[in-house]
């Protein structure tokens, strides 16, 4: 297979850009990607724009955004195709693009993510995520992802003993995390006090779908993110000289039952542990290996229930790490350093491709000062669709 | 000021109202915010406050902000009738600003909600906190809502279940541009009180008195660079 570089990241601030429009937003974060690669004018190298998203069509009452990206970026005749997988469209749309350039199809591909969801309300939105899950046996039943989310908390707290402190614990660690990230939408830090210590917690940090509290899950964001990859052995790598390359070494993606309910043990994410297991046999690395990883954290819960699955720590285990600091920026395993879904934002369609962003930056060392994981070799992220029904793990290394 | 008899005129009758007892509230950063009645003698660092962000027309600032100032001023020129400010300051610098006012002993009008630092749900807290007053404290049955801009249409109309009452315009009409009336009834604002009004009573002597003087925002979120000036 042939080896593939990511040669340009590009990122817009997430938060609400409800007044911008959606492919204008996307062009920002390409345009942003190709800057960084040092191909601004030479954009026509590129073969194939890979766009995801989820809701142009539901939310903004647009379609065709892929040909419409490329048109606004001047990148005719360049392919163009919208990927839609959930809230695992950013993570599939970079694994399309990995296999385009594997297989020798292109050499050059750019994939650019995007979404706005504010200008319709929260419980809007909320709606509109729904329609991932099954129509008859769930939403049918009134269900979002935040009642699947607070179920799921529930059951594992009771299984495993997870408290509501440490999930506290969790979004402390994201926001100040978050709190350093340019790009994040929610940039305020928060203290264990505010949000679970103070009789005032209870308001400010107000129940969503319980246990799941308000800092337990992530806002509805807007915001786009992109990135360039190129074959190695291309002889178009001679236009990617501004940064040094880092390199797609693993790259895995499963499918789980739709329904919730027809899973043996829901607490298991087969689809998060398969797309892992892919991705490292891939990359010739185990979970030991990675130094730093941007895990779904759509609910706080899912960063420990991920963790655990991908094998960075034993079934039940993950608590204990969060409450020694381990998955702090300078613990053994820093967990999602750019803030997570939970502070930086979740703009569906952009998600996936702003982790592998985050994997880049820090890789690079160009992370900002408070949230630069120290040498850091290989990162790994899961991008995680539905309610674990499909999943795509990413791995990437310094060159 | 020697108010005289033309003066006397000009003015409303004014409903004399209950003070507002100061609370603290400790937000999610762990900053507390001393949340009490603003007093006349404030009114200028009050407007000082709120005047940069009339130049801002991102999620309606400025037309609340504009509105805001003007009643602040008719407050202290009494000019509006049985107005009350409340404000949330954190270490005396002024976070954000509510006002209402009566209808009559029963009804109540609320106005403006302007939240200057942004991310910790300050809005949404001092907004509870008018409401408080007016059904908790004052008595009233019930208070009138409009909402100028989509965040506060989430925030109160949506979040608070408010009551819509536009089929009864011209009977109930909020005084704020004819805009359709919502409203927060006893049993709304009851049903909703554990989840919103939170605070704490009574306020540490030395917070309390770290309110004081306010002082105006240095900087603010919806004006980036902006930075004010030292006098």
């Amino acid at each position: 297979m042939r080896k593939i570089a990511i040669t340009g990241i590009g990122h817009t601030v997430f938060g609400n850009l409800s007044d911008f429009d959606l492919v204008d937003i996307m062009a920002y974060a390409s345009l942003d990607a190709m800057e960084d690669a040092g191909i601004l004018d030479k954009r026509d190298i590129i073969e194939q724009v890979i766009v995801s998203n989820m809701g142009a069509g539901i939310l903004n009452h647009q379609t065709g955004i892929a040909s419409s990206l490329v048109s606004r970026l001047g990148l005719e005749p360049a392919m163009a195709e919208l990927v839609e997988n959930g809230p695992a469209s950013g993570g599939s749309a970079i694994k399309i693009g990995f296999m385009a350039i594997a297989s020798g199809f292109v050499d050059v591909v750019m994939v650019t993510g995007g979404e706005v969801m504010r200008g319709v309300t929260g419980w809007e939105a909320t709606d509109f995520v729904a329609t991932l899950l099954h129509p008859e046996a769930e939403y049918n039943y009134g269900l979002t992802l935040p009642a699947f989310g607070g179920m799921y908390t529930r059951m594992y707290m009771e299984k495993y003993g997870l408290t509501e402190k440490d999930l506290a614990l969790i979004a402390v660690k994201d926001h100040e995390n978050g709190s350093k990230n340019p790009y994040a939408h929610v940039k305020v830090p928060c203290t264990l006090e505010g949000i679970f210590e103070s009789p005032d917690a209870d308001v400010v940090n107000n129940p969503i779908a319980e246990p799941l509290r308000l800092y337990g899950m992530c806002p509805v964001s807007d915001g786009a993110a992109s990135i360039i990859m190129c074959a190695a052995d291309s002889p178009k790598m001679k236009y990617f000289t501004q940064k040094a390359p880092v390199y797609i070494v693993g790259v895995g993606s499963a499918t789980d039952t739709h329904c919730i309910h027809q899973r043996e043990n829901p607490l298991e994410l087969k689809a998060v542990r398969k797309s892992a297991e892919m991705a490292f046999k891939m990359a010739g690395l185990n979970p030991g290996d990675i130094s730093f990883a941007e895990l779904h954290d759509a609910f706080v819960i899912l960063e420990v229930a991920i963790s655990e699955e991908i094998g960075f720590f034993n079934r039940g285990k993950a608590k204990e790490a969060i409450r020694r600091g381990e998955t702090r920026i300078n613990g053994r395993l820093p967990l999602n350093t750019s803030g997570g879904l939970k502070a930086k934002g979740h703009p569906l369609g952009a998600t996936g491709v702003s982790q592998v962003h985050e994997l880049v930056k820090q890789l690079r060392g160009e992370a900002e000062e408070g949230r630069q994981v120290k040498n850091p070799k290989h990162g790994l992220a899961v991008n995680f669709g539905g309610f674990g029904n499909n999943v795509v793990t990413i791995i990437c290394s310094k060159g | 000021m020697i108010v005289n008899e033309l003066e006397q005129k000009l003015r409303p009758p004014e409903i004399p109202l209950k003070p507002y007892p100061p609370k603290v509230i400790t937000l999610a950063n762990g900053e507390r915010m001393v949340v009490r009645e603003a007093t006349r003698d404030e009114t200028g660092v009050l407007l000082e406050t709120v005047y940069p962000l009339v130049g801002v027309p991102k999620d309606f600032y400025d037309i609340v902000a504009a509105r805001l100032y003007a009643e602040i001023l008719g407050w202290y020129r009494h000019r509006v009738a049985n107005e009350f400010v409340l404000v949330g300051a954190i270490d005396g610098e002024i976070v954000g600003i509510v006002n209402s006012r009566l209808v009559d002993e029963k009804i109540g009008m609320s106005l403006h909600t302007l939240t200057i630092k942004r991310g910790l749900r300050i809005g949404a807290q001092l907004f509870a906190a008018k409401m408080e007053y007016h059904i908790e404290i004052l008595g009233q049955n019930e208070v009138w809502i409009v909402a100028e801009s989509p965040i506060g249409f989430r925030r109160w109309m949506i979040e608070y279940g408010l009551e819509n009452r536009e089929h009864l315009y011209p009977e109930v009409r909020h005084e704020l541009g004819g805009v359709p009336t919502y409203v927060l009834t006893r049993e709304l604002y009851f049903a909703v009180k554990d989840l919103k009004v939170s605070g704490q009573r009574p306020v540490p002597e030395k917070l309390l008195e770290g309110s004081r003087p306010l002082t105006p925002p240095e900087e603010y979120p919806q004006i980036p660079g902006y930075k004010r000036s030292k006098k």
